[in-house]
C-alpha cells in the first residue's frame, strides 16, 4: 500500500514518513498531483503558520486538488497544523480563509479559563484521548488513551457530530479526533505519540487498505 | 487531563553521551540512539539532546543522531546546543527533531527567538536558561557557556522577554543545583513559573525519586529534567512515574 504525504513546504515530514514506513507502507513525499492520486490515502501534514500554509496550498494549486481528493472519496489525514486547515477559518495573526472541509473557526487559546484561572499555552505535552464516538475506521478504543499535544490554536464552534474524540485543558474540550467523510483530523502527532499513536495509525491504514476509512 | 513531563536529558559530544558533574568533568555513558530506546521503554515523556560538540564535524553527526532517533521511536525530542541559526534550526528540525533549545545564541542575538518562532511557531522553541544566584544582585543572574560567563541579565526579566519575542517553552537550569542531587532548585522554578505563562521545563539538582513530586506539584513545573541520576541508574524514569502516580500527580 502507498501512502502520499502532501509537500507543501511546510514542516517535519521525516517522522511522519517513519511512522508510516515502520507500520509497513511504502511512503511518497510529493506535491506533484499526478504521482499523489496514485497513493491509496494521502496525509496532509503541517507545523508553522496557518497564514503560510495555505499561501502556499493556494500557490501550488494544492488547495483545488484537495477538493477534489474529497470529492472521489480519497481518504485524507490532516496532521496538527493540517488538521486546523480543514477548517473554514483561522483567527491566527488575522483572519484566514482555511479550506472548509469542517464547519469551525480555529482560534488562540485564551491563557485563562471562565473562573479567571491561567493555564499554560502552548497546549504541550500528553493529554488523554476521551471518545465522543468510534470512527469508522477504528476497530477498538485504544487502551492507552495518551497522545502528544504541542499547540496554540485549536478548533472552535465545529459540528458535534464530527468531533470524534477530544482532550480536556483549561476549561475546555481540546478537538483532538474528528472525522467526516474520507477526512479525518487529528490535532496532536500521532507519529510522536508513543504506542497510542502507533496504534492510531496503524488502525487508519488498515482501514484505507480495507476501503473503510470513510464514514 | 495534561499530564506532568519526567524528561531524561543525553549530553552528546561528537556522537557519543557523556554528562558532567556541574559541566567540568565529562564521563561517557553510552550510545544516543540506543540510550533514546531504552528511555522510551521506560516511560519517559520526552527526550532532549543537548550537543556539547565543539567542532562542525561534532555538529553534522548530532544531524544523523537526530534522524536516527526519529526513525527509531515515535517520542517527541527537543536537541539544543550549537544553534546559532535559523538554518541550524532548519537542519535539525527536518532530520525529525520537534523542537531545538537554544541558549547563548538567544542572549547573543534575541531576534533568533523571533526568527525561528515566526517560522516554525512557538512550540518548536525552547529558549534554555542557564540561572545562578547572585549576593551581589540580589537575585538569580543567566550565564551563558556551561556557567562560566554571567551575563547582565536577570533571568527572570530574560525569561519575560524570551517568551515575548516568541519562546514556547522555556527549560530552565539551576547552575547552583546543578551536579549537587540535592533536589530543583524550587525558589528560582517558581519565580520563573509565575513570570511567565508558557510550560517551563526545571532542571539541575534531581537526586532522588521524591525531588520529582516537590518541584512539579509544590511549584507545578510543567516537567522535569535531569540526566546522571537516570543514566547512571540511581533511580529510573518508571520509579519517578510510579512514584509519582501515586502521589496523585497526573502522570502518564
Amino acid at each position: 500500500m502507498k501512502i502520499g504525504v502532501i509537500d507543501y513546504g511546510m514542516g517535519n515530514l521525516f517522522s511522519v514518513e517513519q511512522a508510516i514506513k515502520r507500520l509497513g507502507c511504502e511512503v511518497l513525499i510529493s506535491s506533484d498531483q499526478k504521482s499523489l492520486l496514485t497513493c491509496d490515502a494521502l496525509i496532509l501534514p503541517g507545523v508553522g503558520a496557518f497564514e503560510d500554509a495555505m499561501k502556499k496550498l493556494n500557490d501550488t494549486g494544492l488547495v483545488t486538488f484537495i477538493d477534489k481528493i474529497v470529492a472521489v472519496n480519497k481518504p485524507l489525514l490532516g496532521i496538527c497544523l493540517g488538521m486546523q486547515l480543514l477548517f473554514e477559518e483561522s483567527e491566527e495573526n488575522g483572519y484566514w480563509k482555511g479550506l472548509g472541509i469542517f464547519k469551525g473557526v480555529v482560534k488562540q487559546f485564551s491563557g485563562k479559563d471562565l473562573s479567571g484561572k491561567s493555564y499554560r499555552v502552548p497546549h504541550m505535552g500528553w493529554n488523554d484521548l476521551i471518545f465522543a464516538k468510534s470512527p469508522t475506521w477504528l476497530e477498538q478504543l485504544p487502551t492507552d488513551n495518551f497522545v502528544y499535544f504541542v499547540h496554540s490554536y485549536l478548533a472552535t464552534d465545529m459540528d458535534e457530530e464530527n468531533l470524534i474524540a477530544y482532550a480536556e485543558y483549561g476549561d475546555m474540550k481540546v478537538p483532538g479526533i474528528v472525522q467526516k467523510g474520507n477526512v479525518t483530523g487529528m490535532q496532536f502527532h500521532p507519529e510522536k505519540s508513543g504506542e497510542c499513536g502507533v496504534y492510531l495509525l496503524q488502525q487508519w491504514l488498515r482501514a484505507v487498505a480495507k476501503g473503510v476509512a470513510v464514514s | 487531563m495534561l499530564t506532568k513531563r519526567i524528561i531524561p536529558c543525553l549530553d552528546v559530544k561528537e556522537g557519543r553521551v557523556v554528562k558532567g558533574v556541574q559541566f567540568v568533568s565529562l564521563r561517557d555513558a553510552g550510545d544516543p540512539v540506543e540510550l533514546a530506546k531504552f528511555y522510551n521503554e521506560q516511560g519517559a515523556d520526552e527526550l532532549v539532546f543537548l550537543d556539547i560538540s565543539a567542532s562542525h564535524e561534532g555538529r553534522e553527526t548530532m544531524v544523523d543522531v537526530v534522524r536516527k532517533t526519529a526513525a527509531a521511536l515515535a517520542i517527541p525530542f527537543t536537541v539544543g546546543g550549537g544553534i546559532r541559526t535559523l538554518d541550524d534550526m532548519k537542519r535539525l528540525l527536518r532530520a525529525g527533531a520537534d523542537k531545538v533549545s537554544i541558549n547563548s545564541s538567544a542572549i547573543n542575538r534575541p531576534e533568533l527567538i523571533k526568527e525561528g518562532s515566526d517560522y516554525f511557531g512557538a512550540q518548536c522553541i525552547v529558549v534554555a536558561i542557564d540561572a545562578k544566584w547572585s549576593e551581589e544582585d540580589q537575585t538569580w543572574m543567566v550565564y551563558t557557556h556551561g556557567g562560566r560567563n554571567k551575563t547582565d541579565k536577570k533571568a527572570v526579566d530574560w525569561a519575560k522577554e524570551a517568551v515575548a519575542l516568541g519562546a514556547g517553552e522555556l527549560l530552565v537550569t539551576s547552575m547552583d543545583q546543578d551536579g549537587e542531587k540535592n533536589g530543583f532548585d524550587l525558589p528560582l522554578t517558581k519565580a520563573i513559573r509565575d513570570a511567565v505563562n508558557v510550560p517551563i521545563i526545571a532542571s539541575g539538582g534531581a537526586g532522588k525519586a521524591e525531588d520529582f513530586y516537590e518541584v512539579l506539584h509544590n511549584i507545578d513545573a510543567d516537567a522535569a529534567l535531569a540526566a546522571s541520576i537516570f543514566h547512571y541508574k540511581e533511580t529510573s524514569v518508571s520509579e519517578v512515574k510510579a512514584s509519582l502516580k501515586q502521589q496523585g500527580v497526573p502522570i502518564r
